[in-house]
């Protein structure tokens, strides 16, 4: 069952490698992510958002919807943190 | 149990840096706009400044300035406010999180509502990760096998 599993593993690993080789180079600019909306970012951030920091003004706005589920992820640790651990210490008391 | 510490000079130093954190933070929070930082990076630092302040001070000191309960309410307060400004932006005829339509509300420009926008829903990120530090920190240090040992630890010493 062990070797079973270690052989699935290196299957998966060797398709995912090999689905990397048609990847774009890093930082391409011909690669379809650099064409299609990180221009318009680039160079409509400050007329947009009036915010010259193009990292917040994607994380906060363009992408807004992303970091509610990142915030939400956060208060889902604490939120598990506090019914695992507080019942716990209450159980000991 | 996390004891008020006897050694006057972690006592002195927290004492002092832990405004300056405060502030560093808060000014990482509000000039994410100019400068890399936002509400995750600021909210990490503040929550590191009350940890801070709970490892030298101990926890009854600690829970005076914030209590456990308020920390719970800060947490869902945190995400309630990102979520809230995004739904208050449905009620005003845009989609979730387009802030360009609060610019009525707040009297300026659509860009310039954008940028409020991002700064509410970082002011809300902050106040979230603080909180849910700080929590996931003491409920760590207050539970499992460990939890009363530090009493005698420290008595046989």
């Amino acid at each position: 069952m062990k070797s079973l599993t270690i052989i699935i593993v290196l299957i998966t690993g060797a398709v995912l490698f090999y689905g990397t080789v048609d990847m774009p180079d890093w930082g391409d600019p011909n690669s379809p992510a650099s064409r299609h909306v990180s221009p318009r970012y680039i160079t409509q951030t400050v007329a947009e958002t009036e915010t010259p920091n193009i990292v917040t003004s994607l994380l906060a706005d363009y992408r807004g919807y992303d970091t509610l589920g990142e915030t939400t992820v956060i208060f889902g640790a604490g939120m598990v943190c506090i019914l695992i651990l507080r019942s716990a210490r209450k159980r000991e008391e | 149990m996390i004891h008020n510490s006897t050694d006057v000079i972690i006592k002195t130093v927290a004492r002092i840096f832990i405004p300056f954190i405060q502030l560093y933070a808060l000014y990482v929070i509000m000039h994410g706009h100019y400068s890399p930082g936002g509400g995750f990076q600021g909210g990490v630092i503040l929550g590191a400044s009350l940890i801070l302040l709970l490892i030298t001070h101990g926890e009854r000191v600690a829970m005076q300035r914030i209590s456990e309960n308020w920390i719970t309410i800060l947490f869902s307060l945190g995400v309630l406010i990102y979520a809230g400004i995004g739904t208050l932006c449905l009620f005003f005829g845009g989609n979730f999180l387009d802030y360009g339509v609060l610019a009525p509300l707040l009297h300026v420009s659509p860009a310039a509502a954008r940028s409020l926008g991002i700064l509410g829903v970082e002011i809300g990120v902050g106040i979230a990760v603080m909180s849910v530090m700080v929590s996931i920190f003491y409920n760590i240090a207050r539970s499992g096998p460990y939890r009363n040992k530090g009493t005698t630890a420290r008595r046989e010493s």
